[in-house]
């Protein structure tokens, strides 16, 4: 058979993703439809470049959610024959699967295109993630240290400080190898990183509900049973059930790049908190007598949620470039893993003869992280309008 | 002033001594220890064998103590040999036996010996941060004017179509980080296969298969445009879009103040307001701002000398961390803290010398 031309390669790729396509086209329906009874997230349809930000996002979201119905072929499987062949290659023997390589093989013989699709979904299972329990620690501590101030603020940002003044690449190479996974750190460092989310969403339903003990104990107790489980499982492997669970590896990267995030939440939360704490309603608040956490998590945080619903947008991109670069250190990675960080190590030997295995994930990974820094300035725009 | 210098170095140096511990615990660790004993005395060791190389080699002691000399605070480890032959961390530096048992650490200038390298940590250091110091002063000439000039640009009118494509370019490079850059930059430039460089040989253009090189290890000898272009390109192409939305924000805040306002209302015009009243006020926020982006350049320094395989600081860190060279690692490491400090002390009081607002007491 006679390789395809770029014409043909951009055609069958977009019939690949067509469930992308539908997907994309119903969610901007709807969300144009509505989009005045959608609050913030209705008033990016009126920004050009958010809506493009947020077209780019959601692209990456689907190809993740819909990676097995798009992949053309096993992305960890080696075809002989199919060393780095050229985007469009024939495959030599079928054998009844899908005909050619659209984006070409890498180094092992792989299919580039399926390894792309299936790399979004290994970056989208970790950086949200990470950028969330990054922001969960952030708030908890960067609240009470901007609101009570004092030895508390100088401890916590002294100790923050140490952390950002450790070079990130530095505390990767230390962080994340093979000899401290044996030992107990990184168990250590999540037992402690993940009670925190547990702790901040007990206290939040607390301040809210304490007047209503019936409710908040249903709510709480909830809570702490589901926290605590997943807790037990994410981060000590100890869940009875087996559903929660991280392979040393994943909870070893996911530990270094929280810890490299939250401090820089935390310094965001404690700036905004200083700010709003001397506005008239947190006196109001604290007129009516209203305990500390309350006033923290229900007054001054939903007031602060503007500048972190941006920085929230920006800090999943600089996740992903974290994990990237990670991966192209071959740090807490698996060998075979497809992430794009990896894949693109693993291409640059060959850059400059055969550079499509590298180029498809650099360009995957550039896109997603321009999506999301487009999406939070069309966010940034929108919030200050109002 | 004096008063904030003195209190801001102290918490630098306790902030040292933190992160030089830290950095030394995670490097001692005792799984890191074994491999080392493995790699220097054979890889098929047996446990207890392990444990005596590594007391016999000054490992032996606690972590706090081991620390201590490596700092210089604590006398060196000395051991005597069944044969009488005295070995200690510090006989090679001192003159006679009894000096061996002296303090010699960071504090006395005795940084060990690289495994890797087979030399001094000293030495190694040294010539690298000369190399990475070449590569960060082009990064710098080339950085800064661009990112000062595209925020200004953008900031001078906000708003207007200037302001929006140049504010999307400076989205766009901060959200290329420097392996995916340098890729492009390579495939693009460097590649005798694809992108420009079989185009503009078959034109004649260029007598060599490719523009520029991607493999930057000649520029040790001697630095041409052709060798270190795409290196210094790939790191400040993702440092300047940070510097120049900071620029730009920091631009259209001074636009919007009363003296622009009173300076138009004089009749003076565009360009003089914006070079004689607007640019000083300005250029303070990116100030700061550039001074903290050098620790960031850092991480892109490991990512580029890497790529393009330039034998500098950051190359030096990578081999450093993946060969397990445990004094190599600790020595690249308080180098990069230090660098980190030093250029936040520098921020801070730059900040106070720029902005006759801000007292310090």
């Amino acid at each position: 058979m006679e390789p395809l031309g770029w014409l043909d390669i951009t055609a069958r790729i977009a019939q690949h993703l067509l469930p992308v396509w539908v997907a994309l086209v119903i969610t901007f329906a709807l969300s144009l439809r509505f989009k005045r009874r959608l609050g913030l997230y209705g008033k990016l349809f009126d920004s050009t470049v958010g809506m493009i930000g947020f077209a780019i996002v959601m692209f990456w979201v689907f190809t993740a959610i819909f990676a097995d119905l798009i992949v053309t072929h096993n992305p960890l499987v080696q075809v002989s024959q199919m060393r780095n062949a050229v985007p469009g290659s024939p495959l030599p023997d079928p054998q009844g699967g899908y005909e050619y390589f659209l984006l070409g093989g890498d180094a092992l013989a792989r299919d580039v295109f399926s390894r792309a699709v299936v790399g979004a979904r290994e970056v989208l299972r970790i950086a949200p993630f990470a950028a969330m329990i990054s922001f969960m620690i952030g708030i908890t501590l960067g609240l009470p240290a901007g609101y009570f101030g004092g030895r508390l603020d100088t401890g916590l940002t002294f100790l923050a400080n140490l952390v950002l003044a450790f070079p990130v690449i530095l505390l990767f190479f230390l962080l994340v190898a093979p000899e401290i996974q044996a030992t107990a750190i990184p168990r250590v460092m999540a037992g402690i990183l993940f009670v925190v989310p547990v702790i901040f969403v007990t206290v939040l339903l607390n301040a809210r509900f304490f007047t209503q003990p019936g409710k908040r104990n249903l709510y709480v107790g909830l809570v702490l049973l589901i926290g605590l489980w997943a807790y037990s499982g994410l981060a000590f492997s100890a869940d009875p059930l087996g559903v929660w669970g991280m392979s040393p590896n994943l909870l070893n990267v996911f530990v270094a790049v929280v810890f490299v995030n939250a401090p820089t939440v935390f310094r965001i939360v404690r700036g905004i908190t200083l700010d709003i704490k001397t506005r008239d309603y947190v006196a109001a608040a604290q007129t009516r007598g209203e305990g500390p956490w309350y006033i923290m998590l229900w007054e001054i945080l939903p007031n602060a949620r503007g500048p972190l619903i941006v920085d929230f947008c920006l800090r999943i991109g600089y996740t992903t470039i974290l994990l990237g670069t990670l991966g192209f250190f071959g740090l807490g990675v698996t060998p075979e893993s497809p992430d794009w960080g990896s894949t693109i190590n693993s291409g640059r030997r060959l850059l400059t003869v055969y550079p499509h295995p590298a180029l498809v994930p650099a360009l995957s990974l550039m896109s997603l992280v321009l999506g999301l820094n487009l999406l939070a300035d069309g966010l940034r725009e929108e919030s200050l309008r109002d | 002033m004096l008063l904030f210098l003195a209190r801001r170095f102290a918490v630098m140096v306790v902030t040292a001594l933190c992160l030089t511990f830290v950095v030394f615990y995670l490097t001692n660790l005792p799984a890191k220890l074994e491999t080392l004993a493995k790699t220097q005395a054979g890889s098929r060791m047996t446990d207890a064998e392990v444990e005596s190389w590594l007391a016999r080699n000054g490992y032996g002691g606690s972590m706090l103590t081991r620390y201590g000399e490596w700092l210089g605070v604590l006398p060196g480890w000395v051991i005597e040999d069944p044969d009488g032959t005295i070995r200690g961390r510090c006989v090679e530096r001192a003159d006679s036996a009894e000096a061996a048992g002296s303090r010699c650490g960071l504090l006395q200038g005795y940084w060990g010996t690289s495994t890797r390298f087979r030399d001094s940590v000293s030495n190694v250091i040294a010539a690298r941060l000369g190399a990475t110091g070449w590569l960060m002063l082009w990064v710098l000439i080339v950085m800064v004017p661009m990112a000062l000039a595209v925020g200004v640009l953008a900031g001078m009118r906000e708003g207007t179509r200037t302001d929006r494509s140049l504010s999307t370019f400076a989205i766009a490079t901060t959200a290329t980080p420097e392996y995916v850059s340098g890729v492009l930059f390579i495939a693009l430039l460097a590649s005798s296969t694809v992108g420009l460089s079989p185009l503009l040989n078959s034109w004649g253009v260029i007598d060599s298969p490719v523009l520029f090189q991607g493999n930057a290890r000649s520029a040790l000898e001697g630095i041409t445009i052709w060798n270190f272009a795409l290196p210094v390109m790939t790191i400040a192409l993702y440092g300047m879009g940070y510097v120049a939305r900071i620029t730009r924000a920091s631009m259209t805040e001074v636009m919007t103040q009363q003296y622009i306002r009173t300076a138009r209302l004089k009749g003076v015009g565009f360009s003089a307001i914006v070079l004689r009243h607007a640019l000083r006020n300005a250029l303070i926020a990116p100030f700061t701002v550039i001074m903290l982006q050098i620790p960031w350049l850092l991480n892109g320094v490991v990512v580029v000398e890497v790529l393009f395989s330039y034998p500098g600081f950051g190359w030096t860190l990578f081999e450093a961390a993946v060969n397990n060279d445990i004094e190599l690692l600790l020595a690249a490491s308080v180098v990069a803290v230090i660098v980190v400090l030093l250029t936040q002390l520098i921020s801070d009081i730059g900040y106070v010398l720029l902005n006759p607002r801000i007292r310090i007491s």
